[in-house]
């Protein structure tokens, strides 16, 4: 027995050491272990991402999320179904129409008159482009051209209506990646917008105040003190949203590289406004096809590189900025003169008249139930929406109703891009891309 | 189909004299080899009238003369005031050209078919799909013909000029207008 | 009172109690719909400030929500979907039906819209407006707290 305990060779502390003669028995063995990788790994010192992509996987390997409908960061009824591998996306298939109005049959039984009201509520973070494109459409039917001054009108609140939208797309851009600040600031400068637009058309959204033939009134009185606080504040605050997501390392990191799209890509899927513009492509409708007197004005088409999340939400400040330079032209060269077009077909007579003669107010009642005749005839007419292109198709029979009334709605085509963007991205990118695109469901489903 | 050609022409023979073709050079130049294409000019706007069975030819001759993005792809429907019921408009965007230009064609009252121009502009998916849902046209070689805005089990395409608003009468609109 | 039935002047005060803790910790689902929900939002952001009526947290899941303001137009698509949500939230719950869309159909009397949400779902208070301004749903809400604190609404 005493011989045996012996050759174990364990030392016990307290007794004397051992002398360890070392030898070269196994030692290559010894230096792969001792080599330190393999140390390090288990100290967690060295992360090695061993998960290998295999792209031939088995259908079984993947799983298919559903994302949607009702959602908080799908900006509204978006639903998604994501094949995943892991946390790698393969495919996405948006699935829409929770939204679906049927708006475009309802525009069929209303005249061209109360239209307005209907397409106003498509996009309703731009409503004043949907009236736009309507009445531009309707007046090329009609082949009228609206005032110096309604003209010019127009041009200012759509301008400020693409600063507003812009703002809710920065806010809840910023929302969905995590910062919420941003969320608050953006709907904090909206406010100041929507309430000029409250106190020049009467109602937050849908204002139905670009009609056929001009606008609904004039401006108010001190309108220009309102935009002139605009135009002063926002630069500040503009800079303030630098401060915040700009030199923010985690806004950077988050949205540069991230679901980026191609030019061709892009034109392919018929992609427009500041996603396309993104991607580097110089396409303004503004600039190639002017409407409205937009072409007196100066400004610039800002322009993306790598077509990322982090392009599009520069292109989107600087839009706001490029906006609001028209807005400060339009104030200092607004002509003075008639806010709608004199012509007693399309105008209703002015409200004064309506208490003395009885002559119009039958002609302001005829106007507004039976509504005036078109002649027959199609047309379409885009405008840049703060989405892209906004288009109105127009069919007229020669009717006080409108035949067909298609909208060319910008975030229906820009849905397109989502699965292409969010191809092999991770699963944690998805609402950055998403929020990115800014999509308006009311204006995807209609 | 030469007949539905015929149809259309002889719609347009008021303002369309036979085979009028645009000023503009890049669009002359698209026009002329398509002899049963007709150009018309609707309101300042380029409107090619294609004859259904060389629609997707046009679309590649149009995608080729430069116009490289499809805005739109939708449909009227004339009911009976057309002898082809509906009329697929599909709109183009020529950027390097700074060109605008609308194809339709028609497709008969019974089995609307219309070649997909998918495989041109993959843009063109989610506009058909709109219009396969609302008129019931069904675009030939689309990748994914499904509804898109109404749910699956559907019946019936809204859009179409016979199917009923759907309005539900309101208590206190008891007006004619009401259906 | 208190020296005849002590029992039931307990009763009432744990009910009132937990009345008014209710409306004090109302958590709305975050159910936006169409441009209704853009004030909805706008009214839960810094110029409004739901979070003075300790409401501004709006729950992404129905589980966590008790609250469930129908922010926009419902259509046929998304009534089953609406429906479902409803029935996943836990009660006690209530419901308000912002918009003229979501309340009747709005402007909307056609094939694709649900005529009125409460066709769905049982809905409490009713906001009109097309949109309602943020003041007008938080009349809403407030109208909602001063029906569960008093069983019916005062007047
Ligand atoms: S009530 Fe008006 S604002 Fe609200 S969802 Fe309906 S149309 Fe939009």
């Amino acid at each position: 027995m005493s011989d045996d305990t012996k050759t174990l060779d364990v030392w016990v502390a307290g007794t004397e050491e051992p002398e360890l003669t070392p030898t070269d028995e196994g030692a290559q063995e010894i230096a792969i272990d001792e080599s330190g990788r393999r140390l390090d790994e288990q100290f967690g010192r060295v992360v090695e991402d061993d998960y290998v992509f295999d792209d031939e996987a088995e259908e079984d390997e993947r799983m298919i999320l559903n994302m949607g409908p009702q959602h908080p960061s799908t900006h509204g009824v978006l639903r998604l179904q994501i094949e995943l591998e892991g946390e790698i996306i393969r495919r996405t298939k948006p699935i829409i129409g929770y939204l679906h109005t049927g708006m475009e049959k309802t525009g069929e039984q209303l005249n061209f008159s109360q239209g307005g009201t209907n397409v106003t509520r498509m996009d309703y973070l731009a409503p004043f482009h949907n009236e736009l494109a309507y009445s531009l459409a309707v007046e090329r039917l009609l082949g009228i051209d609206v005032p110096p001054r309604a003209a010019a009108i127009r041009v200012l609140l759509s301008e400020l209506n693409r600063c507003s939208s812009h703002l809710v797309a920065l806010a809840t851009n910023g929302m969905d990646i995590g910062a919420i600040s941003m969320m608050m600031y953006g709907f904090r400068e909206r406010e100041q917008i929507l309430a000029f637009f409250e106190k020049t058309t009467g109602l937050r959204m849908n204002h139905n105040f670009i009609r056929p033939g001009g606008v609904a009134a004039d401006l108010p009185p001190g309108w220009k003190d309102d935009v002139a606080a605009i135009i002063e504040e926002f630069p500040r605050r503009l800079d303030q949203y630098d401060d915040l997501l700009e030199n923010n390392p985690i806004w950077v990191a988050r949205t540069k590289g991230v679901g980026v799209l191609s030019a061709e890509e892009a034109t392919g899927y018929g992609i427009t406004g500041p996603t396309l513009r993104s991607t580097g492509v110089d396409w303004d409708i503004r600039k190639a096809f002017p409407y409205s007197g937009i072409e007196q004005y100066e400004f610039e088409v800002p322009l993306g590189e790598h077509g990322d999340v982090y392009d599009r939400y520069r292109i989107r400040v600087e839009e706001i900025k490029q906006s609001l330079s028209i807005v400060e032209q339009v104030m200092d060269t607004i002509p003075k003169g008639d806010f709608r077009v004199d012509d007693r077909k399309v105008t209703p007579p002015p409200r004064a008249r309506i208490d003395e003669s009885m002559e119009a107010l039958i002609h302001h009642f005829k106007l507004f139930t039976e509504g005036y005749k078109v002649p027959a005839g199609e047309t379409y007419v885009a405008v840049e929406s703060p989405r892209g292109e906004l288009g109105c198709y127009l069919v007229s029979d020669g009717g006080a109703n409108p035949y067909r009334m298609h909208t060319r709605a910008p975030s229906f085509a820009n849905l397109q891009a989502l699965p292409i963007a969010m191809a092999d991205s991770l699963m944690a990118d998805t609402v950055a891309t998403i929020a990115s695109l800014d999509p308006v469901m009311g204006d995807v489903d209609r | 189909m030469t007949d539905d050609t015929g149809a259309v022409e002889t719609e347009e023979a008021v303002e369309v004299p036979k085979r009028s073709l645009p000023n503009n050079e890049v669009l002359k130049g698209l026009f002329e080899p398509f002899e049963d294409v007709s150009w018309g000019d609707s309101l300042g706007q380029d409107v090619a009238r294609v004859p259904n069975e060389r629609w997707l030819d046009f679309a590649t001759a149009a995608k080729g003369a430069g116009f490289e993005v499809c805005v739109d792809v939708t449909v009227v429907d004339w009911m009976r005031s057309r002898p082809d019921r509906f009329e697929v408009v599909a709109n183009l965007l020529s950027m390097q050209h700074r060109l605008r230009l609308r194809m339709s064609t028609t497709a008969p009252r019974l089995e609307p078919t219309v070649a997909s121009l998918v495989p041109v502009w993959p843009g063109a998916n989610f506009a058909e799909r709109e219009a396969y849902d609302m008129f019931g046209i069904v675009f030939e070689g689309h990748p994914d013909l499904t509804r898109i805005l109404m749910p699956d089990e559907w019946e019936g395409h809204p859009l179409r000029k016979d199917f009923g608003v759907g309005a539900v009468p309101v208590q206190f609109k008891e007006s004619h207008k009401v259906s | 009172m208190a020296t005849t039935a002590p029992g039931n002047l307990l009763m009432t005060t744990i009910d009132k109690a937990a009345r008014w803790a209710k409306t004090r910790s109302m958590f709305p689902a975050s159910f936006g719909l169409a441009c209704c929900a853009i004030e909805m939002m706008a009214t839960g952001t810094a110029h409004y400030d739901l979070s003075r009526f300790g409401m501004e947290v709006f729950r992404a899941s129905p589980r966590q929500s008790d609250l469930m303001v129908v922010a926009g137009r419902v259509s046929q698509k998304m009534a089953p979907v609406l429906r479902q949500v409803y029935d996943q939230m836990p009660d006690p719950k209530w419901v308000i039906s912002m918009g003229a869309c979501a309340s009747t159909g709005g402007m909307f009397n056609n094939y694709a819209l649900v005529q009125g949400v409460d066709q769905v779902v049982p809905v409490d208070i009713y906001v009109p407006g097309c949109p309602p301004g943020p003041q007008s749903l938080m009349h809403g809400i407030l109208t909602l707290h001063d029906k569960i604190m008093n069983g019916e609404i005062a007047s």
